[in-house]
């Protein structure tokens, strides 16, 4: 399964349907049928058995849910009013090419915007309003328009996954499809102990999948792989940096969700010194993760978080740079190798 | 206890990093115990068996606030952000220490007209001229604490940073040394990760699995100048929690610690604190529920490098649960 398909599948949180089924097919092939489940949020869980009970059991955790809209209501005129899921900064969205609905329901959309000429100085300096911004699909009437999407679909960015400069993408959903990437690559890693390996639903909306994951697993270390904020363009002080695309997955010691294990936050960087592996340590404190409920689900876990890092993330345009995604699954195999060594 | 106040909050120990303060309070304890042991998240827990079959857990956190350094400048400027419920009044120009003994100052930068105070504009100076020296001394991620002292204040008071929640780590101590001989099993948590989210109290209470809470903390003693938090002063007893944002302490465990109060011929005070929450919060939500409760010891400028204890209320708080616990 490569990149390009995992991201230009979609998949709201809630609705990750057509990811999991990819993410199940390719497990089942990989460890058999027994060792693949759902849960009840829809998450998809692979158990791969320890040759060795004295290792520590490891989740590895990637979330398969991405951000975007939920058509609340529909206009006289035929245009559909929107909410987000997951966080979603309006400004991104103006006059950008929608998906509405799923499978063979869906329907193209545009997200509207009163043309420059239009807008007075008041609209023209204020960042637009969520409830100011619609979906037209080109129907003619409220009747049109809710026949074709009923309060409650999913609208998601129609972004194709693009090759960008040299060694980068652009795509929508790098958050997180970068994390199930690797962790489909990681399916086979060398390890003695048991894997679980947990495709999360609903992680935008507040960790929800990870909880009950973490909690049925109950495993003795979480690693999220993630994707997480670059904020390194423009005059962007230092200090507001975050990470660097290009310059390795990120290691966090803390974000808003999670405290990272430190000794474990240690034993990371110090794998991917020992092998050679890219990485730097993300330097800010922003965000939260699946860390943050495999952490405290039932009787808790160490957790730390490996994170690729994106610009323009939760938009419908986020760049990383391949090397990141590589380096991630090479961080997270190096990571591995010395919980074997203990 | 005063003495063990003093022990407790001179070890480093913030959100995270709290294995040297469970190291110190194993020591002390483990003789008592009949059984110790850690956690994932780095909680102490210590089992004494009662002669009841009730599990009585009581949470006292061993974590307190720091700064997280999350960046150093080329002119070796430390960048951090906050762990924990960091106040931007009481953080200018203080005195600041990291576990490795390194210390420093923890300024504001000179702001720009219109400019606000934020946790950005924050930096720790460690004396280091560039970078490469500030991160030859410490590392990302490295978290910095208030380096004050503890300091006696008039006939009965204490002053430290970690007063929150060492003293009540030193009254559990206490306790355990002094428990009645008919009593319930005893599950002592010291618990890490109060202070960014009750979080050391939300796993420990699911694998200990209480019959009922008891959350020890400081609480905010509203008599300073022009403070009208709540009701409780200084000196006037331990605080019986009645509610916070956490956690609606349970009817009946609050009416058997007034009653325990009585029994042993100390005043109380009730308590309403309208913010905050304490690892009851967290207790009170594991598994199917727990009845829970937090007897609060009145302090201070919390959250300051200065948190201020009376030992009156130390002693009384002890002596309320030592009845507390008799059956």
């Amino acid at each position: 399964m490569d990149l390009k398909t995992l991201c230009e599948l979609r998949g709201l949180s809630g609705r990750e349907d057509a990811v999991r089924k990819a993410v199940y097919d390719v497990c089942v092939e990989k460890l058999g049928k027994e060792n693949v489940s759902f849960d009840g949020n829809g998450s998809v869980i692979a158990v791969r058995k320890a040759t060795d009970k004295a290792l520590p059991r490891v989740m590895l955790a990637a979330h398969m849910d991405e951000v975007g809209l939920v058509a609340i209501s529909a206009t006289d005129e035929g245009l559909i009013n929107v909410r987000t899921i997951g966080s979603v900064d309006p400004r991104v969205l103006l006059s950008k090419r929608v998906t509405v609905g799923y499978g063979d329901d869906a329907v193209p959309g545009v997200i509207g915007y009163p043309p420059i000429h239009l807008q007075s100085q008041e609209d023209y300096k204020a960042a637009p309003k969520l409830d100011k911004l619609t979906v037209d699909i080109g129907a003619k009437d409220k009747a049109e328009a809710e026949g074709k999407a009923p309060k409650g679909t999913h609208i998601s960015f129609d972004t194709k996954y693009t090759d960008f400069g040299d060694g980068f993408v652009c795509a929508k959903a790098l958050d997180d499809r970068v994390g199930v990437f690797n962790l489909l690559r990681l399916l086979d890693a060398p390890y003695g102990g048991e894997l679980i390996f947990a495709f999360t639903a609903q992680e935008e909306v507040g960790l929800r999948g990870a909880y009950a994951a973490g909690y049925r697993a109950q495993p003795d270390i979480g690693i999220a792989l993630e994707g997480t904020s670059a904020n390194d363009l423009g005059d962007t002080p230092d200090q507001f940096k975050v990470c660097i695309p290009g310059q390795g997955p990120c290691v966090s010691f803390m974000d808003h969700s999670s405290i990272a294990d430190h000794e474990l936050f240690k034993l990371v960087l110090k794998a991917g010194e020992a092998e050679n592996v890219p990485h730097q340590i993300k330097k800010f404190i922003a965000g939260g993760n699946d860390a943050g409920a495999i952490q405290r689900a039932g009787a808790g876990a160490k957790t730390v978080v490996i994170s690729v890092p994106c610009r323009n993330i939760h938009s419908p345009a986020s760049v990383c740079c391949l090397k990141d995604v590589d380096n991630q699954l090479a961080l997270a195999k190096a990571t591995l190798k010395h919980l074997m060594k203990g | 206890m005063k003495e063990l106040i003093k022990q407790l909050t001179a070890v480093y120990g913030p959100s995270g990093r709290e294995h040297s303060v469970a190291d110190v309070i194993e020591s002390l304890v483990k003789d008592k115990a009949d059984s110790v042991r850690r956690d994932a998240l780095g909680n102490l827990i210590c089992e004494i068996k009662g002669t009841q079959d009730k599990r009585l857990m009581f949470a006292a956190h061993m974590d307190h606030i720091g700064l997280i350094v999350t960046h150093a400048e080329k002119e070796g400027w430390l960048r951090v952000h906050n762990v924990g419920g960091i106040n931007l009044n009481n953080s200018r120009t203080r005195r600041v220490k990291f576990a490795n003994g390194v210390e420093g100052v923890l300024c504001e930068q000179a702001l720009k007209e219109n400019e606000k105070s934020a946790l950005t504009t924050l930096y720790i100076d460690i004396g280091a001229k560039d970078e490469a020296e500030a991160l030859s001394m410490v590392d990302i991620g490295d978290i910095a604490v208030y380096a004050e002292p503890a300091f006696d204040v008039g006939k009965n008071r204490v002053c430290s940073p970690a007063v929150d929640d060492r003293c009540a780590c030193a009254l559990l101590i206490k306790l355990l040394n002094n428990l009645p001989e008919k009593r319930p099993t005893i599950v002592a948590v010291f618990t890490s990760q109060e202070e960014v989210g009750l979080r050391g109290a939300t796993v420990s209470a699911y694998s200990v699995q209480p019959d009922e809470g008891i959350a020890l903390d400081v609480t905010i003693a509203s008599d300073t100048p022009e403070l009208k938090i709540n009701a409780v002063k200084l000196g006037e007893g331990p605080a019986v929690k009645i509610k916070d944002t956490r956690s609606i302490s349970n009817p009946g465990v609050v009416k058997r610690m007034i009653d325990a109060a009585k029994a042993a011929g100390v005043p109380y005070q009730r308590e309403v604190l309208p913010w905050g929450g304490t690892d009851a919060g967290a207790m009170q939500l594991s598994r199917g529920g727990v009845p829970v409760g937090t007897l609060s010891i009145p302090c201070r400028y919390v959250h300051s490098a200065c948190e201020m204890v009376d030992m009156g209320d130390m002693d009384k708080a002890l002596k309320l649960l030592i009845e507390y616990v008799r059956v």
